[in-house]
C-alpha cells in the first residue's frame, strides 16, 4: 500500500464515530425524567441543519436552490425556536420540593 | 470568515451541544444544558452566515423570522399532554429540511464545493443519497406518527396481506435507483427516490400501534439524527456532522430503553400490528368478582393510610387529570400521608411523557420515582393508587410466558396492601390481555372518567 494523504472523509468518519461514542455514554447519563426534554432538545440541535439552508438561500439571485434553501431555512427555524421554547418551557416546570 | 476560523466555531458549536445533552443529567443542571444549546446553535447560525458566499439576507431574514414566530407560537401554546405530536411533527420539519438541503446541494453544488451541476463528486453523491432517503422517511414517518397521537387517523395497526413483502421490494427498489441516481446524476432520479422513500416512511410507520408509540418516535428522533449527519458528510460540515451523531445516538438509545421496558425487541415493534384486536385475551374473563367503590371510599381509605403510590399512566394525559391528581396528593400529604409516584418507562406514549406532565402540575420532582428505584416499596405500601394505567401493572408479565406481555418489567401493585383502580371499564388494555389485579380481593375498581373520579376525592378530602 502505497503511502499517502489521508483522504479528508476518513477524517470527517474519524469525528462521526467518536461522535457516536460521546453521545452513547452522554445519552446514557440523561435522568429518565427528562428524557421527554431530551427529546425536544435533540430535535432542535438536529436543526442546526440550517447551516446547509443558510448557504443555498446566500447567493443574491434567486435560483431554484436558493428557493429550495429559503423552505428549509423556515422549516428549521421552526424547529430551532419551537424545539428550544418547549424545552425550556418544560425544564422550568421541573423544580424541587420546597 | 476564513474557513479554518469557521471550522472551529463549529466546533464549538459542537461542543456546546455535548454540554447541553450532559446538562440533562439531572433536573438542577437541564436549563443551562438548554442555554448551552441555543448558544451552540446562535454560533453555528452566525458563522455561516459570515461565509462569504452568502451575501442575500432578504430570504434568510424572511424565513428566520416567519419561522422563528410560527415555531415559538406553537411553542408557547401547546399543552403538555399533547407534547408526543408536537415532538412528531417537529422530527417530520428535520426531515423534510434534509431533503430540501440536499436537493438544493443537487441543484447547485458550486455553494457546497462538491462539483458543478451534473459533475458532482460521487462520494458526495452518496453522502447526498443517504441524508435524502433517511431525511424522507423520517418526514412521512413522522407526519404518520403525528397523525396517530393526533388522533387524525386511528391508533391501532394497519396491516395488510404482504406487507413486508411490500416493504422490501420498495427497499431494494430504493437502493436500486439511487444507485443509478448516484451514477447518472439525473434529477429525475434523485426526486423519484425521494417519492420512493416518502413512500416506505408511511408503510414503516402504519403497521405500529398507538401502545408502541414511544418506540416509533425515539426511532424517527434517531433517523432524524442520521438524516443530519448524512448532510454533514455531504456539505463537509462538522457541526452537522457531530450533531447527527448525537441525536442518533440519543434516539437509539431512547429506542432501546423502551423496547426493554416492554420486553420486546425492536424488529418486533417495527414489523408492527402489535397493540390492536388482534392479540386476544386467553384469560378467561367469566364470573370472576371485582370489588366497585366510590370516590368516597377511595378518599377514607388513601386518608388513613402511611403511604400512598400513585401510579399514573396514558389515561391520565388524555384525561388531563394531572392538576387533580397533584391537588389529592397535596391534601393527602398535609393529612400526614407519605405520597410518592412511580412512573413506568413506557407510560404515556413517549419517554418520559408523564413525568413531564407531573411537573407541569407543579409534582416536585423527588416525588416521582422510576420503576426499579420504588418496586420493592409496593410490599411495604398501604395504597397504590393507579390512575389511567393498565398493562404496566400487569402480573401476567411475570407468570404467563404466552402473555402477550410476558417478561416485561412492571410495577408490582398487586404487592400493596390495597389497590386502588381508577378505570373507565374492566375493558382491557392495548396488548389486549385482561389484568388479575382487578379481581383481586384487596383491588378497589374505581370505575369513571380519571379527571373526575379524582376531583370527586378531592372534594371527599
Amino acid at each position: 500500500m502505497e503511502i499517502g494523504v489521508v483522504d479528508p472523509f476518513i477524517f470527517r468518519l474519524t469525528i462521526f464515530v467518536l461522535a457516536i461514542f460521546i453521545g452513547y455514554y452522554v445519552v446514557w447519563s440523561v435522568t429518565p425524567a427528562l428524557h421527554t426534554p431530551l427529546m425536544s432538545v435533540t430535535n432542535a440541535i438536529s436543526s442546526v441543519i440550517i447551516v446547509g439552508a443558510l448557504i443555498a438561500a446566500g447567493p443574491e439571485e434567486i435560483t431554484f436552490s436558493k428557493i429550495l434553501g429559503f423552505a428549509a431555512l423556515t422549516l428549521a427555524a421552526i424547529n430551532i425556536f419551537g424545539g428550544f421554547t418547549v424545552t425550556q418551557r418544560m425544564l422550568t416546570m421541573y423544580r424541587p420540593k420546597r | 470568515m476564513s474557513a479554518n476560523l469557521s471550522a472551529v466555531a463549529y466546533l464549538i458549536a459542537a461542543i456546546c451541544f455535548v454540554m447541553a445533552l450532559r446538562g440533562l443529567s439531572s433536573p438542577a443542571t437541564a436549563r443551562r444544558g438548554n442555554a448551552f444549546a441555543i448558544a451552540g446553535m446562535v454560533i453555528a447560525v452566525l458563522t455561516t452566515i459570515a461565509n462569504p458566499q452568502v451575501i442575500g439576507y432578504d430570504l434568510i431574514i424572511l424565513g428566520m423570522v416567519v419561522g422563528g414566530a410560527i415555531g415559538t407560537l406553537i411553542a408557547l401554546r401547546i399543552p403538555m399532554t399533547a407534547m408526543p405530536q408536537l415532538v412528531a411533527a417537529f422530527h417530520s420539519l428535520v426531515g423534510m429540511a434534509a431533503v430540501l438541503v440536499a436537493a438544493a446541494a443537487l441543484y447547485a453544488p458550486e455553494a457546497y464545493g462538491i462539483g458543478t451541476a451534473g459533475d458532482i463528486k460521487v462520494a458526495s453523491l452518496v453522502e447526498m443519497t443517504i441524508g435524502l432517503v433517511i431525511g424522507a422517511i423520517t418526514f412521512s414517518g413522522s407526519v404518520v406518527a403525528f397523525a396517530k397521537l393526533q388522533g387524525l387517523v386511528g391508533g391501532s395497526p394497519v396491516v395488510f396481506f404482504g406487507q413486508h413483502a411490500v416493504n422490501l421490494m420498495l427497499s431494494l427498489l430504493i437502493v436500486a435507483v439511487a444507485i443509478y441516481f448516484c451514477v447518472s446524476q439525473s434529477t429525475d432520479a434523485f426526486w423519484v427516490v425521494t417519492a420512493l422513500a416518502f413512500l416506505i416512511g408511511v408503510l414503516i410507520i402504519i403497521p405500529i400501534g398507538g401502545a408502541d408509540m414511544p418506540v416509533v418516535i425515539s426511532m424517527l428522533n434517531s433517523y432524524s439524527g442520521w438524516a443530519a449527519a448524512g448532510i454533514g458528510f455531504t456539505l463537509e460540515n462538522t457541526a452537522l456532522i457531530v450533531t447527527g451523531a448525537l441525536v442518533g445516538s440519543s434516539g437509539a438509545i431512547l429506542s432501546y430503553i423502551m423496547c426493554r421496558a416492554m420486553n420486546r425487541s425492536f424488529f418486533s415493534v417495527i414489523l408492527g400490528g402489535f397493540g390492536g384486536d388482534a392479540g386476544a385475551s386467553t384469560t378467561k374473563v367469566g364470573d370472576k368478582n371485582v370489588k366497585p367503590g366510590s370516590a368516597v371510599d377511595a378518599a377514607f381509605i388513601m386518608k388513613n393510610a402511611e403511604s400512598v403510590i400513585i401510579i399514573p399512566g396514558y389515561g391520565l394525559a388524555v384525561a388531563q387529570a394531572q392538576h387533580a391528581v397533584r391537588e389529592m396528593a397535596d391534601l393527602l400529604s398535609a393529612a400526614g400521608v407519605r405520597v410518592r409516584y412511580a412512573v413506568h418507562p413506557v407510560a404515556g406514549r413517549m419517554p418520559g411523557h408523564m413525568n413531564v406532565l407531573l411537573a407541569e402540575a407543579n409534582v416536585p420532582y423527588d416525588e416521582v420515582f422510576e420503576l426499579d428505584e420504588i418496586n420493592n416499596d409496593f410490599a411495604t405500601t398501604d395504597v397504590a393508587f393507579v390512575i389511567g394505567a393498565n398493562d404496566v401493572t400487569n402480573p401476567a408479565a411475570k407468570r404467563d410466558p404466552q402473555s402477550p406481555i410476558a417478561g416485561m418489567p412492571i410495577l408490582d401493585v398487586e404487592n400493596a396492601r390495597t389497590v386502588l383502580f381508577v378505570k373507565r371499564s374492566l375493558s382491557p388494555g392495548y396488548a389486549g390481555i385482561d389484568n388479575e389485579v382487578f379481581y383481586q380481593d384487596s383491588t378497589m375498581m374505581l370505575f369513571g372518567d380519571a379527571k373526575q373520579m379524582t376531583e370527586d376525592i378531592v372534594k371527599t378530602l
